[in-house]
C-alpha cells in the first residue's frame, strides 16, 4: 500500500513516528502550517516555523525515506491576533519556495472580521503564486463555517479544482461535493472522523476527489490512521486500486497543481539516503549534536 | 572556485531549457537586485538539482545557478553584504547552502583583482557559524567550503571539524583541514575515537588519517 498523506504536522511528532510511518507505507507527505498549541505572539516566531518547514522538517523526513512537503499560511486562530498580521506580508517570499505546493491552512476558526480578511487575501495570494489551496474548516458550528468558506472560495475566483476543504463529515461533504472543490477528511482516534464512518462516506460519495489525512498534530492523533482507513476500505470490499487512488493517486494529482511536487526520492539528490540507514552516522550525529 | 571554472562546470549539466531560464535570470538580476528573491527560490524547478562531478565539496546545479545569480548582483559593499544576508535569512535550505557555497566564489573573484569588487574578509562568518549549528550535513558541508575554512576562528574550526566527525560528513567534502589541523584538534579526534572504541562504535575512516590508529 502507497500512501501519500496530504495534511500531517509531523513537527509535533517523534522520529519513532517517522519510522511507523514508513513502515506502514506512507512516502509522501504534506505538512500545512498551523498553530502550535501556544499562541505566537510575533512574526519571528512565524518566520522561524517556516523556515523550519522549508528546511529542516524535510531533512529530517529525507531520513526516514519520507518526501516531505509543505503549505504555508497564517491560519485562522492566530490571523485574529494583531501582532501577528504581518505574516501576510512575508507570505508571498516563502510562498515561492521550493517544497512549498499550496497555500494552506487558511479558513475559518471563530469567523471573525480578522479571519475574514486574512482567509481573502491568502486566496488571492494562492491565485497569483499558481498555487492550490488547503481550506481547514471550523470545528465549532462546522456546517454554517463551510457553507461559509464555499463562498468566500467562490467570490475569489480561483477554479475549485484547484480547492480542498478539510476536516469533512457526513454533514458537510455535499456541499463541497456540489462546488467542485476537493473533499478531505482527517482520521481521528475518536473525534473529527474515524475509518468506518470514512468508508461509509466514499460508498455514498465515491473516491473522486477525496482525500484523506491523519491530520495527526500534538493532540490526541494517530499518524497511521492513513493505513488503518485503507485497510478498512479493502476489508468493507473496495479494490485495491480504489485504495490507491484514494491514498496516492487523488493527493499526488491535487498536489502536483502546484508545479513543485517532488517525487523523485527522499530528498533532493544531495543526499544518499540509504546511507543514513546503513551507516548510522547522520542519524546519530543528528541527534547528538 | 572561481566563477569561470563553475561556469563552464554548470554548462555541462544544463539542459537547452536551463540554460535558457538562467540567461534570462540573469538579466533580471542585473537589472534589478530584488528580482534575486523571486528566481533563487525556482532555481533547482527550472535548472534540476543533481550533483556537478568534478567539482569538490559536492556542488549541485541549483547551487551553481545561485552562486552565478549572486554573482551577477550589481551591487557592492555594504548594499551587496546585506542583499547576500537577506538571501541567507529567508532562503530554504537549499537557498541557504547557495548563499554559503557562493561566498567563496565571491571571494576568489574580489581577489582576482580588477580593482571594481573589494572582499568582504569576516562579514559573512555568522551565516557561516549559522550553518554550522543546525544539524542538516548539506548546510554543515557548504558552510565548511574555502571561505569559512578561511575565516573561522581556530576554535570554531575545530568543533567545526569534530561536528562532521559525528555527522558522518566526509572531510573530503570540506576545505582546509589538512592546513589547519594542529596539535588541539588532533587531541579532539584521538579522544573521539576513544569514546566511539569504548562504546563499540565505529570510528569514521577520516579519523586515522590524523590520529595513529591503536592497532599500528
Amino acid at each position: 500500500m502507497r500512501i501519500f498523506d496530504p495534511h500531517i504536522h509531523m513537527t509535533s511528532r517523534t522520529t519513532d513516528d517517522y519510522e511507523a510511518m514508513r513502515r506502514a507505507g506512507v512516502q509522501a507527505i504534506v505538512e500545512p502550517a498551523f498553530w502550535l498549541g501556544q499562541p505566537r505572539t510575533s512574526v519571528g516566531s512565524f518566520v522561524d516555523y517556516f523556515a523550519g518547514l522549508v528546511g529542516w522538517e524535510p531533512f529530517r523526513a529525507g531520513q526516514f525515506g519520507i518526501r516531505h512537503h509543505c503549505a504555508l499560511a497564517l491560519n485562522p486562530k492566530e490571523a485574529n491576533d494583531p501582532r501577528c498580521a504581518g505574516v501576510l506580508d512575508l507570505l508571498p517570499r516563502y510562498l515561492a519556495k521550493d517544497g512549498v505546493v499550496a497555500v494552506g491552512e487558511v479558513g475559518y476558526d471563530s469567523m471573525t472580521p480578522e479571519e475574514d480578511e486574512a482567509f481573502a487575501r491568502q486566496l488571492q495570494m494562492a491565485i497569483e503564486q499558481d498555487l492550490p489551496v488547503l481550506v481547514h474548516t471550523p470545528h465549532r458550528d462546522k456546517k454554517a463555517g463551510t457553507l461559509r468558506t464555499l463562498d468566500v472560495v467562490r467570490e475569489s475566483g480561483i477554479a475549485p479544482e484547484r480547492v480542498v476543504v478539510d476536516h469533512l463529515n457526513e454533514l458537510t461533504v455535499r456541499p463541497v461535493l456540489e462546488s467542485g472543490c476537493w473533499m478531505a477528511f482527517s482520521i481521528y482516534p475518536d473525534t473529527k472522523m474515524d475509518e468506518e464512518r470514512m468508508v461509509r462516506i466514499l460508498r455514498e460519495y465515491g473516491t473522486e476527489r477525496m482525500l484523506v489525512n491523519s491530520a495527526a498534530d500534538w493532540g490526541r492523533s494517530d499518524p497511521l490512521k492513513t493505513r488503518a482507513t485503507g485497510e478498512a476500505m479493502l476489508a468493507a470490499g473496495f479494490g485495491e486500486d480504489d485504495v490507491d487512488l484514494v491514498l496516492w493517486r487523488n493527493p499526488v494529482a491535487f498536489f502536483a497543481q502546484s508545479g513543485r511536487l517532488d517525487l523523485t526520492g527522499p530528498d533532493d539528490g544531495a543526499v544518499d539516503a540509504t546511507a543514513t540507514f546503513e551507516g548510522n552516522s547522520i542519524l546519530r550525529g543528528a541527534r547528538a549534536g | 572556485m572561481t566563477l569561470e571554472k563553475l561556469t563552464a562546470a554548470l554548462a555541462a549539466r544544463l539542459t537547452d531549457e536551463g540554460a535558457a531560464w538562467l540567461a534570462k535570470a540573469r538579466v533580471q538580476v542585473s537589472r534589478d537586485p530584488a528580482a534575486i528573491h523571486v528566481v533563487s527560490p525556482a532555481a533547482g524547478r527550472h535548472c534540476g538539482r543533481g550533483r556537478i562531478e568534478g567539482l569538490r565539496g559536492g556542488w549541485t546545479v541549483d547551487d551553481a545557478v545561485r552562486a552565478l545569480l549572486i554573482a551577477e548582483l550589481p551591487l557592492g559593499g555594504a548594499a551587496l553584504t546585506e542583499a547576500i544576508e537577506e538571501l541567507y535569512w529567508h532562503g530554504d535550505a537549499a537557498e541557504k547552502r547557495g548563499v554559503l557555497r557562493a561566498l567563496s566564489v565571491l571571494e576568489s573573484r574580489a581577489e582576482a583583482g580588477d580593482g571594481s569588487r573589494e572582499g568582504f574578509g569576516d562579514a559573512f562568518v555568522p551565516l557561516v557559524h549559522d550553518a554550522v549549528r543546525t544539524n542538516d550535513t548539506r548546510l554543515i558541508a557548504a558552510a565548511l567550503g574555502p571561505y569559512g575554512a578561511r575565516h573561522l576562528d581556530a576554535a570554531a574550526y575545530r568543533q567545526a571539524v569534530l561536528k562532521c566527525l559525528f555527522t558522518g560528513i566526509p572531510l573530503a567534502d570540506i576545505s582546509g583541514v589538512e592546513d589547519r589541523v594542529d596539535d588541539e584538534l588532533v587531541r579532539m579526534m584521538s579522544e573521539f575515537a576513544q569514546e566511539r572504541i569504548s562504546a563499540g562504535r565505529v570510528v569514521p575512516d577520516d579519523v586515522w588519517r590524523f590520529v595513529p590508529s591503536p592497532e599500528a
